[in-house]
């Protein structure tokens, strides 16, 4: 009795997103986004295949070269192969930026499911959290946790997490505060349900959708974050290819050397722009018809 | 709601928030693995100085009697001596305070100057080709790295062939400063235009969908002076609200573009405290930065009451 009075009050649990499937090819920017953001992952992928050097390898003879069929574009003030360099920065730069949004988002979406449902105090409290991150400047805390808590990848991650989860808490408890009046919700209370299924099998699935859309748009920014700390010097730690770090080291030798600065440069933008391309297009392909 | 009124209760709105902050960056010192005081003072670290700066910062007391005394000191503006210069870094912040002010002053206006024409004419020529231009401004600004920007301006204007602006330094004079300030506050401005663009072409459709510019359209005034008179000048408020929540993103992009450009600004002042391990000017440094932001927060909310009243009954 019991079950099929659970299953009744569970039946249309998630709002459908129709066609997604049929309309992702007919969304431009969603599969310029894919193409260009699936070419440069493949590359990284295929790193030790699609380049002949080490990435680290030091090669004190031939130091600054010009492109040539060995380099093709040329070496570092190190003598390390730039292309190689690039492709393997691809691969700690992505690595890193992935997992740095995934943190933020779960801990966000957590935090926000649990601020809107409850309400009342816990809700206070989690408000007066995310005014006290906001009131910082984004880069001067994450810069302040990352010196407080030493260099280091993991560092980064608990910097940009401590900084990042308040977004996808404040998106998170708007949905909620709009999904907790609708009936399903009331009905699942009717229905006797606990508040721990409540959030996790009918508040989740129907309030996620914005924390992704969020979430592809969030990876840009720390993206950046993530090289804007290797230019500095406080991020990815030598010798580990880092695109910020490349252009921090070319910047010394920009009169006669301006392509070790700008290189890196080009494929940050041209990684962001398939990034914010493809988070336009699955933001459009989720929005409810 | 009066707007004294107003200002009051934002006022009374901003105390948990001050101590929130306070409390963060109180904390900072705690985060530090190990000994704080030996981690700091690195090679420097004898047990003597150890044994001192523990006394200084108190560190063997309980945490809430830390927190008392940082919050005691504080309030009579005594943010700790740097460790490397022994001087108060209060003061450090405060000698190094007009460079950054030059940069976001010059970076937000810049900013104005690029964001309000361009979302306007998207705006006004909206879903024609301009408005598509112009709308896939944000989408590839924004991907572009502050600091990479700046480098890129470095190249073009300032080193090889065009020598027109010096690679870096504060210059001398008001003239000299608008000189030697010109490619950073570009770069900021440039850092910031694709958020503004986008912020500001969304509001300024919305005041043209409104009922009192359908009105003046009836009416049949010309559509430029339904654009400037009545569209653009209610998106200023926008524009002022925009700017505002956006300001923390461009002084934090200040502390990257014053290393870019070697400027002797607040943000260098903390970059370098960061290699020289002297905590007290790292969080002095975060200190002044959040107290700007939370003070410009809370003027442009008390502006935005001012020219729009329905503000004041939320």
């Amino acid at each position: 009795m019991a079950s099929v009075a659970v299953s009744a009050v569970e039946a249309p649990v998630v709002a459908e997103h129709r066609g997604f499937r049929q309309r992702w090819y007919r969304t431009p920017s969603f599969v310029a986004g894919a193409s260009i953001l699936g070419a440069i992952v493949v590359v990284a992928i295929l790193a030790p295949v699609v380049t002949w050097h080490d990435p680290v390898e030091q090669n004190l003879v031939n130091l600054l070269q010009g492109p040539s069929w060995s380099h093709p574009l040329g070496t570092d003030d190190l003598g390390r192969d730039i292309w190689t360099r690039l492709v393997y920065g691809a691969r700690t730069d992505l690595r890193i930026a992935v997992l740095a949004v995934l943190f933020p988002f779960v801990l966000g979406t957590t935090a926000g499911l649990i601020a809107g449902y409850f309400g009342g105090r816990t809700d206070t409290v989690a408000n007066w959290l995310v005014s006290v991150v906001v009131a910082f400047p984004f880069y001067v805390l994450i810069i302040a946790l990352v010196f407080a808590l030493g260099p280091g990848t993991r560092n980064i991650f608990i910097a940009i997490t401590i900084v990042g989860w308040v977004s996808y808490a404040r998106i998170v408890r708007g949905e909620v505060l709009v999904a907790k009046r609708q009936e399903y919700v009331l009905a699942a209370h009717a229905g006797g349900l606990s508040s721990a299924r409540i959030i996790g099998r009918h508040l989740l699935p129907n309030v996620i959708t914005q924390a992704v859309v969020f979430a592809m748009s969030d990876i840009v920014l720390v993206i950046l974050a993530i090289v804007t700390l290797g230019y500095l010097g406080l991020g990815v730690q030598p010798p580990t290819p880092d695109w910020g770090r490349m252009i921090a080291d070319g910047q010394t030798y920009l009169t006669t050397h301006w392509w070790l600065s700008t290189i890196p440069g080009i494929a940050i933008v041209v990684t962001a722009l398939g990034l914010s391309l493809l988070a336009d297009g699955i933001a459009d392909l989720l929005r409810p018809e | 709601m009066s707007l004294a009124g107003y200002a009051a209760r934002r006022l009374l709105q901003m105390i948990p928030i001050a101590l929130g902050v306070t409390l963060l960056v109180f904390f900072l010192i705690h985060l530090v693995p190990g000994d704080p005081a030996r981690t700091m003072l690195g090679t420097r670290a004898t047990p003597e100085r150890i044994a001192l700066l523990h006394e200084e910062w108190g560190l063997d007391e309980p945490l809430p009697v830390q927190y008392w005394r940082f919050l005691s000191r504080l309030v009579h503006g005594d943010l700790g001596a740097s460790l490397f210069y022994s001087v108060p870094a209060g003061r450090l912040v405060m000698e190094r305070l007009p460079v950054t002010l030059w940069l976001i002053g010059l970076g937000t206006l810049l900013s104005v100057a690029i964001a309000v024409p361009l979302a306007t004419l998207a705006a006004a020529k909206r879903d024609r080709p301009t408005d598509h231009v112009v709308r896939a401004v944000p989408l590839v600004g924004l991907g572009f790295p502050s600091f990479w920007i700046g480098i890129m301006l470095l190249l073009a204007f300032a080193l090889n062939s065009g020598r027109a602006f010096p690679v870096g330094g504060y210059g001398e004079g008001f003239l000299g400063h608008l000189h030697a300030m010109f490619l950073p506050a570009l770069t900021v401005a440039l850092a910031i235009s694709p958020i503004l663009i986008r912020s500001l072409r969304a509001s300024l459709l919305e005041v043209l969908e409104s009922d009192y510019v359908a009105t003046a359209r009836s009416k049949g005034l010309p559509e430029r002076r339904v654009l400037i008179r009545h569209g653009l000048r209610n998106a200023v408020i926008s524009m002022v609200t925009v700017l505002g929540v956006n300001i923390g993103f461009l002084v934090g992009g200040t502390l990257v573009v014053e290393q870019v450009f070697a400027l002797p600004g607040v943000g260098q002042l903390m970059i370098n405290s960061i290699f020289q391990r002297d905590f007290p000017v790292v969080q002095a440094v975060t200190l002044a930065f959040t107290i700007m932001v939370v003070l410009v927060y809370l003027t442009t909310d008390i502006i935005h009451a001012a020219l729009d009243p329905r503000v004041r009954f939320d």
